[in-house]
């Protein structure tokens, strides 16, 4: 893991939270180059780069931007997703704290390459004090000509408005975001058409994770190959993970993207937890399928975790050791979807809210033969049968869980009870 | 005929917050306004009333049905008599590995709260069991007002407790400590006085 650490470089300067700081450590360097290139040239590099979205899906940034259409006639918007809330996943929180302008430099770049005038960053509600510390770095950008009439001298506007959200997972897909922002439910909308095109407001609208946005300034001011010095050929860069659970220094910490996991977890995470034995993982907060002990040395990159089964996800590894019970766990994060389902489609709506009961009932020792078999047919009827991908998320749960501890199910079964739990539950507490 | 309808939550000073907040969003969008005025609403009352869903409705030109469809969408909207402090705790995956279930149920205990109930007779406390808050690094994660209590264990728990019982507001983990789920409710607003530090 040897590399120069770029967006954690500043974390041991306490003063590069505040705009001062920041620049004396070389911010908004990114955005004085930015304000001289054409919005072409922007949104090129940032292609050639090669940088994917982290917020999950690993979209290529470059070509985001690229799809914008500048020739509507209508405002064009950049929203920031900071509606951080995957499970797991809490490196957006701890970038922000410490380094709030960068995600602001990012912005405003951003803003420049689709020509846009307004900003919007939406943050999750429970990031009270996160957007706090954001709203004061607004008001310096402000005063320091980062944001407003005159952006570095540009003579172009970029206004940046903060906007809260409420407690609702499904606000962290985008169109579900945009509707949001628009003061509607947190539903998801029907693609097409795509954001890009029609997105809020029904304007075209770039929409980028926080830590997407904060890798654009050092891109702009450095270039691409720079950027790809770090990395795998088709994950460049690096990334940001958290890692929690069963080991002894939870917390998050920046990799070269396809470090193996038996690197993060010995060598960051310090290993498991009192030297207990690890039992699973998963890479990229709990929508992500889970992985074993087997899978120690895969890669924490986007091909090397798909070729594992998984997803590289929001890089949000939740470490369970051999005393932790996998249809508990599993049951938990489901009954995380069940309570996030949005409503809107009937095999995550209903799919969910049934298996959170099938698994709690298994998990208490009430569990019949036919509940494993219909844990697989649930999972496998849920899987991309839904409206967006939360759904998904419930689905890799059940069908990862299913797959590598299978014998755990049915130990469970057999036993009538948990082999890891001595306390028995009453079957109306248990299925409640 | 009844009177035209007073504006009772949105009167005087709060007025004039909500429509600061409404000028915040450009024109014609006001509606993005509804999720900061439920806030402000929540702020004044300590919950959002039925009373506070309509005028929403009329300072933004929509019915009271839509306001109450957003209200209801989302967690962190009350719509009910709440406690004085709201005390959050997350049991997601990552905290229930370090010991979540533990501090859940010392919070029951010691706000003198039955489990599945959510606010104490003496309407000092809610629990509120919690998804993910993005403190994973130092789960158990724990919100009072929305303000962090890092690495939280039963025994601090208790402590958080006994504090707001006195009177006192506890330090968080980071940030300023919010008084009241009130005061955070203002904050969440977007009212809080910020001034580039």
């Amino acid at each position: 893991m040897t590399f120069e650490p770029r967006l954690t470089r500043n974390w041991s300067n306490p003063d590069a939270v505040g705009l001062d700081g920041y620049v004396a450590a070389g911010g908004y360097a990114g955005l004085r180059k930015a304000v001289t290139m054409s919005d072409a040239d922007i949104v090129e590099v940032v292609k050639a780069s090669g940088l994917r979205g982290r917020g999950g899906a690993g979209f290529p940034t470059g070509m985001k931007w690229g799809f914008v259409p500048r020739d509507t006639g209508k405002p064009t918007y950049v929203v920031v997703n900071f509606d951080e809330s995957e499970p797991g996943t809490c490196n957006n929180r701890e970038l922000v704290e410490r380094e709030p302008h960068r995600l602001l430099e990012g912005t405003v770049i951003a803003a420049r390459a689709i020509g846009c005038e307004t900003a919007f960053i939406y943050v999750r509600g429970e990031y009270l004090w996160q957007s706090i510390v954001l709203e004061r770095a607004i008001a310096e950008a402000y005063e320091g000509g980062y944001l407003g009439a005159d952006v570095a001298g540009s003579g172009t506007r970029v206004d940046v408005v903060l906007h809260r959200g409420a407690g609702a997972y499904i606000c962290g897909e985008e169109t579900a975001l945009l509707n949001s922002l628009e003061g509607l439910r947190g539903q998801p909308r029907l693609r097409p058409p795509f954001p890009a095109v029609e997105g809020l407001y029904a304007s075209p609208t770039v929409i980028n994770n926080v830590e997407t946005l904060m890798n654009v300034p050092d891109i702009v001011e450095r270039g691409a190959d720079w950027f790809r010095e770090v990395g795998t050929e088709k994950s460049p860069g690096t990334k940001m993970v958290t890692i929690s659970g069963k080991v002894e220094q939870p917390g998050n910490y920046e990799i070269a993207l396809g470090t193996p996991f038996r690197q993060v977890l010995e060598e960051l995470g310090g290993g498991m937890l009192d030297g207990a034995t690890l039992k699973a993982w998963t890479p990229g907060g709990s929508s992500t399928p889970m992985l074993t002990a087997a899978h120690i040395d895969t890669a924490l990159d986007y091909e090397s975790l798909s070729a594992a089964g998984s997803m590289l996800g929001t890089a949000a590894i939740m470490v369970m050791d051999e005393s932790d019970c996998v249809v508990d766990c599993a049951q938990r994060m489901v009954a995380f979807y069940a309570h996030e389902s949005c409503g809107k489609c009937t095999p995550c709506r209903e799919g969910n809210w049934w298996a959170t009961r099938v698994l709690a009932r298994i998990e208490h020792g009430y569990g019949r033969e036919v509940d494993i078999p219909l844990m697989h047919d649930v999972g496998k009827n849920t899987l991309f049968r839904a409206f967006c991908a939360l759904a998904d998320g419930s689905a890799s749960v059940i069908n990862s869980s299913l797959q590598h501890f299978t014998d755990e199910y049915e130990e469970h079964v057999r036993l009538g009870r948990c082999p890891l739990k001595d306390a028995p539950v009453a079957e109306e507490v248990a299925v409640s | 005929m009844a009177a035209a309808p007073q504006q009772a939550v949105f009167a005087g000073d709060a007025l004039d917050d909500a429509r600061r907040i409404i000028a915040r969003y450009p024109e014609p969008h006001g509606r993005s306004a509804i999720m900061p005025l439920l806030y402000l609403a929540q702020s004044i009352d300590g919950m959002v009333s039925q009373d506070a869903l309509r005028e929403i409705g009329v300072l933004l030109g929509i019915t009271t049905a839509e306001v109450e469809a957003v209200a209801t969408f989302y967690s962190m909207y009350r719509l009910r008599p709440t406690g004085e402090h709201v005390v959050s705790v997350c049991t997601n995956l990552a905290c229930k590995l370090r010991g979540a279930e533990a501090v859940y149920t010392t919070a029951h205990e010691a706000a003198g709260i039955q489990q599945g109930a959510e606010r104490s007779e003496d309407g000092v406390f809610t629990i509120h069991e919690e998804e993910c808050l993005g403190v994973c690094d130092h789960a158990p994660a724990v919100q009072v007002d929305f303000c962090n209590h890092d690495d939280v264990t039963p025994v601090r728990m208790r402590e958080l407790v006994a504090s707001l019982r006195a009177g006192e507001v506890p330090s968080p983990s980071r940030g300023p400590a919010f008084a009241s789920f009130k005061a955070a409710s203002r904050a969440l607003a977007g009212l809080e006085e910020v001034t580039a530090s």
